[in-house]
């Protein structure tokens, strides 16, 4: 039992983070129909911002928590940042374009940054400092649910409901919905969906940055080369979903990192990344909508 | 006027040098040793990033300016003009003579230059009929294959596992390599079929991603990571031959390769079923609806291109007798990729020509390579704003009609 429940919540804590990612995707992919490979990126720059960052302040002798909390405001801005010109330099000029374009442009830009981030850094994994400490009233439960696990599960729940009420409540939220549904007719009720797209792409590189400190901090290193991983996985996370649907997006990273909690677990840890993939293909082949989404005719 | 949106643009352009120069500060300044736990500064990259940013930005804007007005003139007059590149070397009486030249120059190669200058025309080669192969899936047919790698792998573990299982030499497993490599592009074929443009790539990058884990993991099939090695070289008729002699051989098989696959390339697209992949990637209902068979084309186009790769493999396994799982990763498909779309999609000059820039260059400017994919990247971005046609445009066949004995 108590392996079952190490299994559920480390699948969980995985999971949460996956649906960090996921979101930037679907939040994206509902508004202007691309999937932003270089997304995963955008997480692995956010975890190298905080791995800069709490080297610096560690070494002008601050708390540690206090280190993680900078650290993670910090990398969601320049994150953020990123999201933003990456929108602008890679996908704006192509708006009109035949389908496929921007989909290469993103994958170039995926490779262009990877590089970037392994010439300017480093090609080698760096250890990531330890940011989250042991609380000491989880001590009866570190059999089974470990400090870092519940950080990232509530810090997740908490991005998540403010995500929720943004998108639900917020006079932004309400044009990225009207965009989301119908481009066109949002920009003739006087949306500037220029400034919708701008924002999706701040918003999920944001969220996306979260995940990527709190898992360094989680799984204690990073190299340029994690983006790509979790980038295609949280991908999965949202096609699961069903893209374009933002609780779709949570329960399809919830779904994943039970999956491969318990597949890795039970089964076999080599194929760690299989699992995942396969996942992918088999829902694709058989509900392409994904789990929430809903069928929709193709346009013609 | 002239002057106004010059100021503008530089204007622009400094605003867009202190941005860039802002987002990269981080991680181009400091570096943060975590093992030793020094942090080092270093300010220089920042004045670099500065002037570097400040001068690609007014490049940009300028190249913008006149995308801008181009799209503008087109609109107005009508027509797209063909680059003066894509012009002459369509111009067959230009072209003709190039290409008696540049077969001269293959033919004699290996007894003009040196072995290791051959050896990397062979890799070179290599990537043309590679990117050739891509080319009809992606160029042709409009379907984005992400793990083109992965055909590419099953060619070169079928001819290593085969040949050292069984001994089975070169000459017998390219032919069924060639038919495993069409099964496996059936195979992946099959279920992606329903599957639009942007799903495809994703589907297509995951299954690229499973045979290298496969390949990875299974030791008792591949040998794991560490890969095979030993692989025999192609026989010719029992003689037997130095490594020198060798390298020659495989040129001159990889020549009749690639001039196979130019053909079977160039004839495939003026045929029925190139003219139904042209079609399927303008619109694919509007396809339908012209009584073309979208499974078949789409079937094809997958096992077409995979058939090239995998007999690519076979010779990638002969020529450097060892292979390993990490030859076959995601930065290969991308970097075929890269070659397709620089040298213009669909366009079979431009995939040629692309790969011997691609390939050659990093090559010959050492100090280039290191920053070699990250300008690939790049370049895939540039094309794509600027010139999505690629170096050389495709074009189409154009029938006439003689209106006057009809």
């Amino acid at each position: 039992m108590e392996y079952f429940l190490q299994l559920f919540f480390s699948g969980l804590s995985r999971g949460s983070v996956y649906a960090l990612i996921a979101l930037g995707y679907t939040m994206v992919y509902g508004i202007i129909e691309l999937i932003n490979f270089a997304h995963g990126e955008i997480y692995m720059i956010g975890a190298f911002t905080g791995l800069i960052v709490a080297g610096v302040l560690t070494s002008l002798g601050w708390p540690v928590l206090s280190i993680l909390a900078v650290g993670i405001i910090v990398s969601v801005l320049y994150s953020a940042a990123y999201g933003y010109t990456v929108e602008k330099i890679a996908y704006k000029p192509l708006r009109n374009a035949p389908r496929l374009a921007p989909l290469i442009s993103a994958i170039g830009m995926s490779i262009l940054l990877q590089n970037y981030i392994m010439l300017a850094q480093t090609p080698d994994f760096l250890p990531f400092p330890r940011l989250i400490p042991d609380f000491a009233f989880m001590a009866p439960y570190q059999s089974f649910l470990d400090t870092g696990d519940l950080f990232i599960i509530s810090t997740s729940l908490v991005v998540m409901v403010a995500l929720t009420l943004f998108i639900k409540f917020t006079r932004m939220g309400k044009a990225m919905r009207a965009t989301a549904q119908n481009r066109k007719m949002a920009m003739l009720v006087g949306v500037n969906v220029d400034q919708v797209i701008s924002m999706t792409f701040i918003i999920g590189s944001g969220l996306a940055a979260v995940g990527g400190v709190l898992i360094a901090a989680h799984v204690g290193q990073i190299n340029f080369y994690i983006g790509f991983i979790a980038g295609l996985k949280a991908f999965t996370a949202a096609v699961l979903g069903g893209i374009g649907s933002i609780p779709g997006a949570v329960l399809g990273g919830l779904v994943l990192g039970w999956t491969e909690s318990f597949a890795t677990g039970y089964v076999s840890s080599d194929y760690e990344d299989v699992f995942a993939f396969c996942l992918l293909i088999l829902i694709l082949i058989f509900r392409p909508a994904g789990l929430l989404g809903k069928q929709r005719a193709q346009k013609v | 006027m002239a002057t106004n949106t010059l100021a503008a643009n530089l204007k622009k352009s400094a605003i867009a040098a202190l941005w860039l120069a802002f987002l990269t500060l981080p991680v181009m300044v400091i570096r943060v040793d975590t093992v030793e736990k020094t942090i080092t500064w270093r300010w220089m990259h920042l004045l670099y990033m500065l002037v570097g940013s400040f001068v690609l930005a007014i490049a940009w804007h300028f190249m913008m300016d006149r995308r801008d007005r181009g799209a503008a003139a087109r609109e107005t007059e009508g027509g797209v003009q063909d680059s003066a590149l894509s012009r002459t070397l369509n111009n067959p009486r230009v072209l003709r003579p190039l290409m008696a030249l540049g077969f001269l120059v293959a033919a004699t190669f290996p007894w003009v230059f040196s072995m290791y200058q051959t050896n990397i025309l062979v890799s070179a080669l290599i990537y043309v009929v590679l990117g050739l192969g891509l080319n009809i899936t992606v160029g042709l047919a409009g379907l984005l294959d992400l793990g083109y790698v992965a055909f590419y792998a099953v060619g070169a573990y079928a001819y290593a596992l085969l040949n050292y299982h069984f001994h089975l030499g070169f000459w017998t497993v390219l032919p069924m390599a060639a038919i495993l490599g069409s099964f496996f592009g059936i195979l992946l074929g099959f279920p992606v079929l329903r599957l639009r443009g942007d799903y495809l790539a994703i589907v297509t990058l995951g299954f690229g991603q499973i045979v290298k884990l496969v390949l990875e993991n299974w030791n008792s099939f591949s040998f794991g990571p560490s890969g095979v090695s030993n692989i025999s070289r192609p026989g010719l008729f029992g003689y037997s031959y130095s490594v020198e002699q060798a390298t020659t051989y495989i040129y001159y098989i990889m020549l009749a390769l690639v001039l196979l696959a130019i053909l079977v390339t160039t004839r495939l697209k003026d045929s029925r079923i190139g003219r139904a992949w042209l079609a399927l990637r303008e619109d694919e209902i509007a396809c339908q609806a012209m009584g073309i068979d979208n499974t078949r084309a789409k079937l094809m186009a997958f096992s077409l291109g995979a058939t090239l790769a995998a007999v690519m493999g076979a010779v990638f396994a002969a020529k450097t007798t060892f292979i390993n799982p990490a030859s076959f990763s995601f930065m290969e498909s991308a970097m075929i990729l890269a070659i397709v779309v620089l040298g213009g999609m669909g366009s079979i000059l431009g995939v040629i020509l692309g790969a011997f820039l691609l390939i050659l260059l990093p090559e010959y400017m050492r100090a280039f390579s290191e920053y070699r994919m990250l300008l690939f990247g790049a370049t895939m971005i540039l094309v794509m704003v600027f010139r999505p046609e690629g170096l050389i445009k495709a074009r189409r066949k154009v029938y006439k009609i003689n209106t006057e004995t009809a």
